[in-house]
């Protein structure tokens, strides 16, 4: 269910090593949560995000939800189709619907973020 | 933290796969599926909801009309027999205790069908002021169930169950002893969708089975379960108040948009008074429809700004499906009321442009 090629946060966002970037987005989970995505705000390429500290925010119908970068670092690429287009966001959550690519500050922070395994724990716990 | 109430349908809300979350006190559905899809439905076709956390309080006895009198804004005066109508109880200060329906049930008998968070209160409300009156009042909601069945094919499906005249019925009448798979039901024809459509109150145990009856019933008209997300996103693009958002012991009905359910002429009632002194001089502040110009949407108690400073706050908002725009509800200085007034709605530290539109948001379609 949730690709063992890449890490998760406890907030529900997976990070993808690509070459030494970081491609970031939300999990299915998590999509599915926030079923009804209307609208989602992203950082502007460049800007600097620091390791679990909010970068943008997903708009459903009933909440508005933080997202939270998986590892500090700058702003290299933004899903810009994803902003057109939110409800793609309950398509593809792990795929198409990645949100944005960060250029990592540093290493250290890869090991603290949990694996498929362990990400899928957590979700079985929190959906029970 | 008391535990969560659940109505008598909760099995079959666990059954159909519903997310299940706190409203008032009860675990209530918010969604079956996804809340665009139920409120879709609700507009084109017919959805069906529980609603058995609202409360239903009944004041009986020759003294019932002057209490009623006394604790409504509007004149329950003319209601015959079955008629009913929406309206505020308020505060001596005007404050609005909770916003309610109340019908004639009864020559001598009129029922109230209040907020679930406000049940406990109300009833005490109503109860303080029926004192010395020749008239009873019963909190009846926990042998109450109710559901709502909204939307255009609402009429056909009960039909179904309950006959042509009963889906016959006026806006705002009601009827009592109509029988529903077997249970004795008190069908009135109103709704808080901006549909056409039907509330049933029927006896707390026997839910389940009107339930599925409507549903099987239902099915070929495209009839869907629907939760407390689509009545939300449903009720706020027909402009209806939520209490507890947009009106609450603070505001009064002169500064919310209902102004019409207060009937000075129609004798004393409890804010009356203070009603009448802030309609001679005029409110200073306006619960006010927008549209948000961009996609995002405006929450409760984000702040709106307009000529470089602050004049009110955001009260609901949220997504239209039906309109297809960010829509709210906010208290505006009535400086800024106007329809057409350009103002700035606080999202995270970004004033996002909105107009003050005409309320409601929607109105369906007559034929």
């Amino acid at each position: 269910m949730y690709p063992d090629d890449r890490r998760y946060t406890r907030e529900h966002e997976w990070a993808k090593r690509e070459d030494g970037r970081v491609r970031v987005g939300i999990t299915r989970f998590a999509a599915e949560r926030l079923s009804d995505v209307v609208y989602i705000e992203l950082p502007k390429v460049g800007t600097e995000v620091r390791a679990m500290e909010p970068f943008g925010v997903v708009e459903s119908v009933k909440a508005a939800s933080d997202l939270y970068a998986p590892v500090s670092g700058r702003v290299i690429e933004v899903n810009a189709d994803l902003l057109a287009h939110p409800e793609r966001l309950n398509q593809d959550p792990h795929g198409d619907a990645w949100m944005i690519v960060l250029e990592p500050a540093s290493e250290a922070e890869w090991d603290q973020l949990l694996t498929a395994e362990a990400y899928a724990e957590l979700v079985a716990a929190e959906g029970a | 933290m008391n535990a969560l109430r659940r109505t008598s349908l909760y099995a079959a809300h666990r059954a159909a796969g519903a997310r299940l979350v706190p409203f008032a006190g009860w675990e209530m559905p918010l969604q079956y599926a996804s809340i665009v899809a139920e409120h879709v439905a609700v507009r084109t076709r017919a959805g069906l909801f529980d609603v058995s956390h609202m409360g239903e309080i009944r004041v009986e006895g020759p003294g019932a009309l002057a209490v009623v009198q006394r604790l409504i804004t509007n004149d329950a005066g003319r209601l015959p027999v079955g008629g009913g109508l929406y309206t505020p109880m308020c505060l001596p200060s005007g404050g609005i205790v909770d916003d309610v329906t109340v019908f004639r049930v009864a020559e001598d008998a009129y029922l109230f069908v209040v907020n679930a968070a406000r049940r406990e209160h109300d009833a005490a409300w109503i109860t303080e002021h029926a004192a010395g009156a020749a008239a009873v009042v019963r909190d009846v909601s926990d042998a109450t169930a109710l559901l709502a069945v909204q939307g255009p094919r609402a009429a056909t499906i009960l039909a179904r169950l309950a006959g042509d005249e009963v889906a016959a019925l006026p806006r705002f009448h009601a009827r009592d002893g109509v029988r529903i798979a077997g249970v004795p039901t008190w069908v009135s024809r109103t709704g808080y969708t901006g549909e056409d459509g039907f509330e049933l109150a029927v006896p707390w145990d026997d839910a389940p089975r009107v339930w599925a009856a409507l549903l099987e019933a239902g099915q070929s008209e495209g009839l869907m379960a629907a939760g407390l997300g689509a009545r939300d996103t449903l009720r706020l693009e027909a402009g209806y108040m939520l209490y507890g958002n947009d009106i609450d012991e603070t505001t009064t009905p002169l500064e919310a948009p209902l102004t019409w359910t207060v009937k000075f002429d129609k004798g004393e009632f409890i804010g009356r008074d203070a009603l009448a002194r802030q309609r001679a001089t005029g409110v200073t502040r306006r619960l006010v429809g927008f549209e948000v110009v961009d996609r995002a949407i405006a929450r409760p108690a984000q702040e709106i700004w307009a000529d470089g400073g602050r004049v009110g706050r955001v009260t609901s908002g949220t997504f239209a499906p039906t309109l297809q725009r960010s829509i709210g509800l906010g208290y505006v200085s009535a400086t800024h009321a106007a329809v057409g007034t350009m103002l700035q709605i606080q999202i995270r530290g970004v004033g996002v442009p909105a107009r003050v539109v005409r309320l409601p948001f929607y109105r369906r379609p007559t034929s």
